[in-house]
């Protein structure tokens, strides 16, 4: 361009640069020296673990669906080393902020098969959960949950508390000024908060070249003055390794970092959605070459840290847990109508009361 | 007793709220060195410190859903909008979040937040600076909108508002900020946020007012009284909830009833009070309940102004024709 060549002789003042990461390639094998935490073979085989149970309870919650007995639903296939390898570098006390597709992080943090289930089965009790108390809830405004991260982390560093903040939301969200809002007051009082990209190329129907025309979403932390790094995403493994170095650089009061987990999203949008009306079989088909639980399988079973045998055990055990929850999703009763007023207000004002005693009365009748 | 205006009030209250409470946080743009462009929060940052009293950056969006990640986690923020022009972008947090987080996550988690502005027209302000949007927010079910009317009521209804375990927006009423003077004791007692206030007692007609019309409503039923129609104010105070028995208890006595605001006419919070007595009060009532409104249209800039808020003609013409009507 012109204008280029014509202002060559003016000083360059910053550089950026934005680093990729990736362990274990599409068949399982190493592409550099693995990280610390990949020589646990406990923590490895957990994660595969976990990714096993979520993908098996997507197929059950999806079964749900179909047969009427769920409302919409929002699978995390092809996408589950994500959710799952950055809860699993998060402590207890540390506070999750995920977005309405991160159920692999909400079971890692120890929140129940059926408490998911009764929350998309249109039952607010799935949101008082048995995972950290403090954790939020599913947040469906996409990106809206981000500016309550950078706030939990401003009250984490005020109080001396040294705890993480740890927000995830979907390449959608990258669009929205609350993200940035939120990115930007971050880097500003360099908070103990990591933001987490899930990147699976599509926004319902929207694809990232739609989004974007930035060559990563990990160089928006850059505008906001902090550090962003991008990740392969269905390398559980390297989800890890990110989330680890991410959380304990923001725990040492470091400030916060940025990270995006490309990968992809092998299912619909969610039960109410079709995906091939927007996006070619083919896509679809190679991004299943490079799927996350296939690929650290194929690592576990070169390095003979896994076996057919394992492999059956492990599905049936996923297969009960998931019969289990399923069954007490079922059973349990809906509550009565008049508790829509529960929990409204600390103690609900006189001036409705006459309302819930109304409702109360139509469903004694 | 020592003499405030309102904004005063406002600045004690927030130092009494935050010398009571660590976690009080003062947050906003120029909240911090400036002490806001009211100067409602001047002199707390270099008594507090930065960190509770800070500067954000200049995104009210940002400031609201800051306000629900801090509450979330047991603080207790106070945010500044600099203008009610500028709180929309707020809508989504406090319509997705703050009002409704105790709700759904079932009294897990609580949102014990509040969102200061400014509130409504009258000081030659710039385009954008003179809004009244207090419906919008009353509309919202698990929030509470407050709005004083005196230096008194502001300083104890501020107190109850941060005090609250849950989401408070508190409209301050830009036009009394310096005009209202009164007695303040700063004695740390709040108000209750569920109670209207009788300004004046009256036979004859009951007058519902908020903010700053309650000005030209208690000068229209001083100049009511010279007339021989003996008027009773009624200062909502709190318009989500609202005192529904104080605003009927009136009604029934005087079965005339005329309720001034200065927002536009439809949709206003005036319907919401009208459509309650119409519905309980029917048989009390002398005369159809009157609104005296600002007009259903854009607020216009300082030059016209003073046509589209409630004048003390307007409401004691409406009044007159209550009182008149057989």
């Amino acid at each position: 361009m012109a204008s280029r060549r014509v202002n060559q002789d003016l000083p360059v003042i910053a550089r950026f640069e934005v680093r990729h990461r990736n362990y274990v390639s599409p068949d399982g094998s190493i592409t550099r020296p693995l990280p610390a935490s990949a020589s646990d073979a406990n923590l490895l085989i957990a994660l595969y673990r976990a990714m096993v149970l979520l993908r098996l309870f997507d197929k059950k919650a999806v079964a749900l669906q179909r047969t009427g007995r769920l409302g919409t639903y929002a699978v995390s296939l092809g996408q589950e080393a994500v959710s799952v390898g950055i809860a699993s570098a998060m402590r207890e006390e540390d506070v999750l902020l995920p977005s309405y597709r991160d159920n692999g992080a909400l079971l890692w943090r120890g929140v129940k098969l059926e408490e998911i289930l009764l929350f998309w089965g249109g039952d607010e009790r799935g949101n008082r959960f048995s995972g950290p108390p403090h954790d939020f809830p599913f947040c469906v405004p996409v990106g809206s949950q981000a500016p309550h991260a950078a706030g939990v982390a401003y009250a984490l560093k005020l109080r001396k508390e040294p705890r993480v903040a740890v927000c995830l939301f979907g390449d959608g969200a990258t669009s929205k000024g609350d993200v940035y809002e939120a990115m930007n007051f971050a880097g500003v009082h360099k908070l103990p908060v990591v933001f987490v990209v899930t990147n699976n190329q599509w926004a319902i129907s929207v694809p990232l070249r739609l989004q974007t025309g930035c060559e990563t979403l990990a160089q928006k932390a850059i505008a906001a003055g902090f550090t962003g790094e991008q990740v392969d995403g269905s390398d559980v493994v390297a989800m890890r390794a990110a989330a680890e170095e991410a959380i304990r650089a923001a725990r040492d009061g470091k400030g916060p970092r940025f990270i995006e987990a490309v990968t992809y999203r092998l299912g619909d949008h969610t039960t109410s959605d079709d995906a091939a009306r927007y996006r070619p079989a083919e896509e679809v088909q190679a991004h299943w070459k490079k799927e996350p639980i296939a690929r650290l399988r194929a690592y576990l079973v070169a390095q003979k840290m896994w076996s057919k045998a394992d492999e059956e055990q492990l599905a049936a055990e996923c297969h009960e847990r998931v019969e289990v929850a399923a069954e007490r999703y079922l059973a349990t009763v809906p509550r009565l109508p008049e508790t829509m007023f529960d929990h409204l207000y600390a103690e609900l004002p006189e001036v409705y009361a006459a309302q819930r005693r109304e409702v109360a009365g139509g469903h004694d009748a | 007793m020592p003499e405030a205006t309102l904004v005063e009030a406002i600045n004690l209250a927030l130092a009494r709220a935050m010398e009571d409470d660590p976690d009080v946080v003062v947050l906003g743009e120029d909240v911090g060195v400036n002490g806001g462009v009211f100067r409602a929060t001047a002199g707390l940052q270099k008594r507090f410190g930065p960190e509770r009293v800070l500067d954000t950056p200049l995104a009210e969006l940002l400031i609201s859903g800051l306000c629900v990640g801090m509450a979330a986690q047991g603080m207790k923020p106070v945010g500044e909008i600099q203008f009610m022009g500028f709180i929309y972008p707020c809508l989504d947090q406090l319509v997705n979040h703050a009002s409704r987080l105790r709700n759904r996550t079932q009294g897990r988690l609580t949102c014990p937040m509040v969102l200061r502005t400014p509130h409504g027209a009258g000081i030659r302000a710039p385009e954008h600076h003179s809004e009244s949007t207090e419906a919008m927010l009353a509309h919202i079910p698990g929030l509470r909108v407050v709005m004083p009317s005196s230096p008194e009521r502001a300083y104890g209804l501020l107190l109850a508002a941060v005090r609250d375990p849950d989401p408070v927006v508190f409209l301050e009423p830009t036009r009394l900020y310096r005009a209202a003077k009164g007695e303040v004791e700063d004695n740390g007692e709040a108000l209750p946020l569920d109670t209207a206030f009788v300004l004046r007692e009256g036979r004859d007609l009951t007058l519902i007012s908020w903010g700053a019309m309650l000005k030209e409503t208690m000068a229209a039923a001083e100049a009511l009284s010279a007339e021989g129609i003996a008027a009773e104010v009624i200062d909502l105070a709190t318009l989500k909830p609202y005192d529904e028995d104080t605003v009927l208890g009136s009604v029934a006595k005087t079965g005339r009833c005329v309720i001034v605001h200065e927002a536009a006419r439809t949709g206003g919070f005036g319907a919401e009070i009208a459509a309650t007595i119409a519905e309980r009060r029917l048989s009390s009532l002398l005369a159809p309940v009157t609104r005296v409104t600002g007009y259903d249209t854009v607020v216009p800039m300082a030059r016209l102004e003073q046509y589209y808020m409630p004048s003390l003609g307007r409401i004691m013409t409406a009044a007159r024709r209550v009182c008149q009507f057989s």
